[in-house]
């Protein structure tokens, strides 16, 4: 019976080498090639001019920031959540998909009325005696823009993966003797590791190659290198250089997929 | 008369509607083997996660020797828990498991390594620091639990249920060895069962537990010979419980026919209940027995035969090293010290009889 | 302590939805700048009865997310189910492939799809977003279904076999029930991506073919026409109100799991 199983896997095989990885060989051959089909590191190696390691670097940065600040703030929701004992896990999921629902670049404009110099927030702010926040077009906006639209991805993964600790364990170590800030940093928080891991690959690797939420909040004056490979392929028609950037910014995507691999061998810390 | 270690006084603890322990009262003296024993869903874990320091009871008080410390979380307490399903943590190796406890206790590397090397050796896992918990079977993460307890040296050790998982064979070499354990530590074991074998064989003192109310306290023997309720003596062992009245002391009423025992006190004429285990039951020649009945079913059980006899409108459960052939005749004969006669349950919880529940 | 952590969630749930909260406001905008408040109107929502632009790239989004879920949903289950019988070293493999669209960054999915189409000379449109939905959902169904798949106990299918059921019937009979809610979930969430989706579909696009995140993306620099907001607020609360009556009717017919629920996780 299971051989006979085993071919029911063809139709989405055949769909999987077609529509995956053929694609992706072939961002590999025009990166490696010129207009004339030689082959070529340049476009490789053009990441290096000034103009894209800029663009490159501000993307790591800025990305990394928002990472950390998602798993600042997803942590602690996440473990909230956890303690609400809402039976309902399908409850909390529903929330934080719910707003995916409205569209997303709607979702992001929006940040921008509500950020404007006599926008909503700047009005609160004004009514509280506070001083007003002017970081529209800024790098700070487009970090603001990519916690607001990758925060659910880091606290599904987290609170998931909470739910799965066997509460016996925590209260045997409880009953060794850890009080709650012990329990947490010996027990609780390396068990969630997989969910931590998983929810930084899915915030790191969208924020590192957005191209519209800087697009959106940073004006047109702040290049990722997203909007550096999206300009060679719908502005410059360059595929070749643009495939070339795509290469090497799968590599820093390479990595974390290994990192995360290595962390999340059971897949425990899915979103799901 | 040793001192009490631990007191439960009045507890009560509900979850909703639903009563778990209603005006539970306890003590657990030191070094005693003590293990509540019932049903599912009986209170007895309840009652040890009270204990323990996991549940707070809705009122009543927790006691240790003396001092109340109901309201003390578990890890100020002096006790140590091991669970059902051996709670090891999964992301530490053996060592580090046994060591957490002294290690937040911030024991010397020195006297920890000894802990560690002692417990292993004491639960004869030798050699086992390196290994990750789910490389271990289930007796093995077992007994690393156990191991993990009792370096901190607890006044009492709490075991939930802790062979329940554990295949028969490797159940019964860990009773032995639980009991080796605790004459040779000294601590006081308190043991959540549902197996009464388990109970009979480990306990210095059983608590049968049914619906929230304590049933019976005593001694692995008296729990077997006088159960005080018809719960008790069917949920220990095999037994045939039959309504029968109390004619006057040290005579009674059995399916029609007078029985001598050597019970008194229970009035004259009073129905009462007779419990009469299964080996207790001697068949004779019809012509010898107090009761004529025909054997109607016959299963060998290896050191015993299992018959049951229709008599008296009654199906007698009999073990029996002899065989009696289905469709036999046979008299059935019982020595007065062997019936044990006990009151009718007064209450209707206490007839509830949750067996089933399993 | 309590206090606070209902602050914090509450906090995030602002951040969460001030700007949905934001988009209906402007959607009710008589002003058609985004930036001032020109009084309560409902025009817009009348408005975007003539718009047949808007109308049409609506359309496109829905047949697109219905189709390619569909689709994706059907291929995926089977697939799953194949996979879930693998050995460990293929199955390994395959779900490897599985994961990259989803953890493979969207812009270099939609780049090299789009290098792939266009080698094969197909005119880019409805077609090639289609497949390209289709395959960026996949994934989305095999991982909610295998874990439902995970949770079967085996015996089940081989008694229905025992019993004299044909390897189909027993699967329809036996598997196919209890992997449902993954298969459903798994189609819903497929759904909603390609709804979300802009990047994939502005890469494998084309001319003239318009989805509504395509059609938001170009008024961006010419200023959003206001019929969109209202159109977003009329899709959103149609959500809404629809998982609030799943929701309430689900809890409705189960109290007595829930109750169940509650008792054992008190046990525990």
């Amino acid at each position: 019976m299971n051989n006979k199983k085993k071919y029911l896997s063809t139709p989405y095989v055949f769909w999987a080498v077609s529509f995956i990885i053929i694609p992706l060989c072939m961002i590999f051959y025009y990166g490696l090639t010129d207009k004339t089909g030689a082959f070529t590191l340049e476009n490789i190696g053009a990441m290096l001019s000034p103009e894209h390691s800029k663009a490159l670097l501000l993307s790591l940065g800025l990305s990394f920031l928002s990472t950390v600040i998602c798993l600042l703030l997803a942590y602690p929701l996440a473990m909230i959540l956890h303690g609400m004992n809402v039976n309902q896990h399908s409850f909390i999921v529903f929330i934080f998909i719910l707003p995916m629902w409205m569209n997303f670049l709607l979702r992001t404009l929006a940040w921008q009325t509500l950020l404007e110099k006599t926008g909503v927030i700047n009005s609160v702010l004004a009514f509280l005696h506070l001083p007003a926040l002017n970081i529209i077009n800024t790098p700070s906006a487009i970090v603001l823009g990519m916690v607001y639209n990758f925060l659910p991805f880091m606290v599904l993964p987290i609170y998931n993966v909470l739910g799965k600790i066997d509460i016996n364990v925590i209260n045997a170590a409880r009953d060794l003797g850890a009080n709650g800030i012990q329990t947490f940093f010996k027990i609780i928080f390396p068990l969630s590791l997989p969910g931590v891991i998983s929810g930084i690959t899915m915030v790191f690797v969208p924020a590192l190659t957005t191209f519209v939420i800087s697009n959106l909040l940073g004006g047109s004056k702040i290049l990722l290198i997203g909007n550096v490979i999206e300009q060679e392929f719908t502005q410059a028609s360059n595929w070749h250089l643009g495939s070339g950037l795509s290469i090497v910014l799968m590599v820093f995507i390479v990595i974390n997929m290994i990192l995360s691999s290595i962390f999340d061998k059971d897949g425990e810390g899915s979103m799901l | 008369m040793k001192e009490k270690l631990i007191d439960l006084v009045g507890i009560t603890k509900s979850y909703g509607d639903n009563i778990v322990l209603d005006d539970l009262n306890l003590y657990i003296r030191e070094n005693e083997f003590l293990t509540l024993l019932g049903p599912s869903g009986c209170g007895k874990t309840t009652t040890l996660r009270i204990i323990g320091g996991f549940e707070t009871p809705d009122k009543g008080a927790v006691l240790s020797n003396g001092r109340d410390i109901t309201k003390l979380p578990p890890n100020k307490r002096q006790l140590n828990t091991v669970f059902q399903k051996y709670a090891l943590f999964p992301h530490m190796n053996i060592a580090e498991n046994i060591a957490f406890g002294l290690k937040i206790k911030n024991k010397s590397k020195s006297y920890i390594n000894d802990k560690i090397k002692y417990a292993l050796k004491l639960v004869n896992l030798d050699g086992f620091e390196k290994r990750m918990p789910d490389s271990l079977s289930g007796g093995q993460q077992q007994r690393i639990a156990i191991a993990r307890a009792i370096v901190n040296e607890p006044k009492v050790l709490l075991l939930d249920e802790p062979l329940g998982a554990l295949d028969l064979k490797l159940r019964q070499d860990m009773q032995y060895e639980l009991i080796r354990l605790k004459n040779e530590l000294g601590i006081t074991f308190i043991y959540v069962t549902h197996d009464q074998e388990e109970a009979l064989t480990m306990s210095d003192t059983i608590v049968v537990m049914n619906q929230g109310y304590i049933q019976q306290i005593g001694s692995p023997e008296s729990i077997y010979n006088e159960p005080e309720n018809a719960f008790v003596a069917d949920f220990i062992g095999d037994s045939n419980i039959i309504p029968s009245t109390m004619i006057r002391d040290e005579l009674v009423n059995i399916l029609g026919v007078q029985f001598a025992c050597v019970d008194k006190g229970f009035g004259t004429n009073k129905p009462v209940d007779v419990v009469i285990r299964p080996e207790d039951v001697e068949l004779v020649a019809p012509e010898n027995g107090t009761l004529e009945g025909t054997v109607t079913h016959l299963i060998f059980k290896g050191v015993h035969y299992e018959m049951e006899v229709s008599a008296g409108g009654f199906e007698w459960l009999v073990h029996s090293t002899l065989m009696h052939p289905v469709g036999e005749k046979v008299g059935i004969r019982v020595d007065p010290f062997n019936i044990q006669i006990m009151n009718k349950p007064a209450s209707e919880d206490e007839e509830a009889i949750g067996i089933d529940e399993q | 302590m309590k206090l606070l952590k209902r602050f914090y969630i509450i906090l995030i749930f602002i951040f969460l939805y001030a700007p949905i909260a934001a988009l209906m406001v402007l959607s009710f905008n008589e002003s058609k700048t985004r930036s001032k408040w020109g009084g309560f109107t409902w025009k817009w929502y009348l408005s975007l009865m003539d718009d047949s632009i808007i109308k049409q790239a609506l359309k496109n989004t829905l047949l697109l997310a219905l189709l390619s879920a569909l689709i994706a949903t059907l291929i995926g289950t089977v697939a799953a189910i194949s996979i879930h019988s693998m050995k460990r070293r293929s199955r390994n493999i395959l779900l490897g492939i599985t994961n990259i669209p989803m953890l493979n960054a969207e812009i270099v999915t939609g780049i090299s799809l789009m290098l792939l189409f266009i080698t094969l000379n197909m005119r880019l449109g409805f077609t090639t977003v289609l497949l390209s939905h289709i395959t960026f959902n996949i994934p989305y169904v095999i991982l909610s279904v295998m874990p439902r798949l995970k949770q079967l106990n085996p015996n089940t299918y081989e008694a229905a076999l025992d019993l004299g059921a044909s390897p189909l019937y027993a699967f329809f009979k036996v598997i196919f029930p209890d992997i449902l809610p993954g298969v459903c979930s798994g189609f819903l969430m497929a759904f909603t991506m390609s709804l979300d989706d802009f990047i994939i579909t502005h890469f494998t696009k084309g001319p003239g073919f318009d989805t509504l995140s395509t059609k938001i993306y170009t008024q961006v620099r010419k200023g959003i026409k206001p019929e969109m907001y209202a159109l977003s607020t009329i899709i959103f609360v149609t959500v809404l109100i629809l998982l609030l009556l799943v929701n309430f009717t689900t809890n409705r017919i189960n109290p007595a799991d829930d109750k169940r629920q509650k008792k054992q996780t008190a046990e525990t």
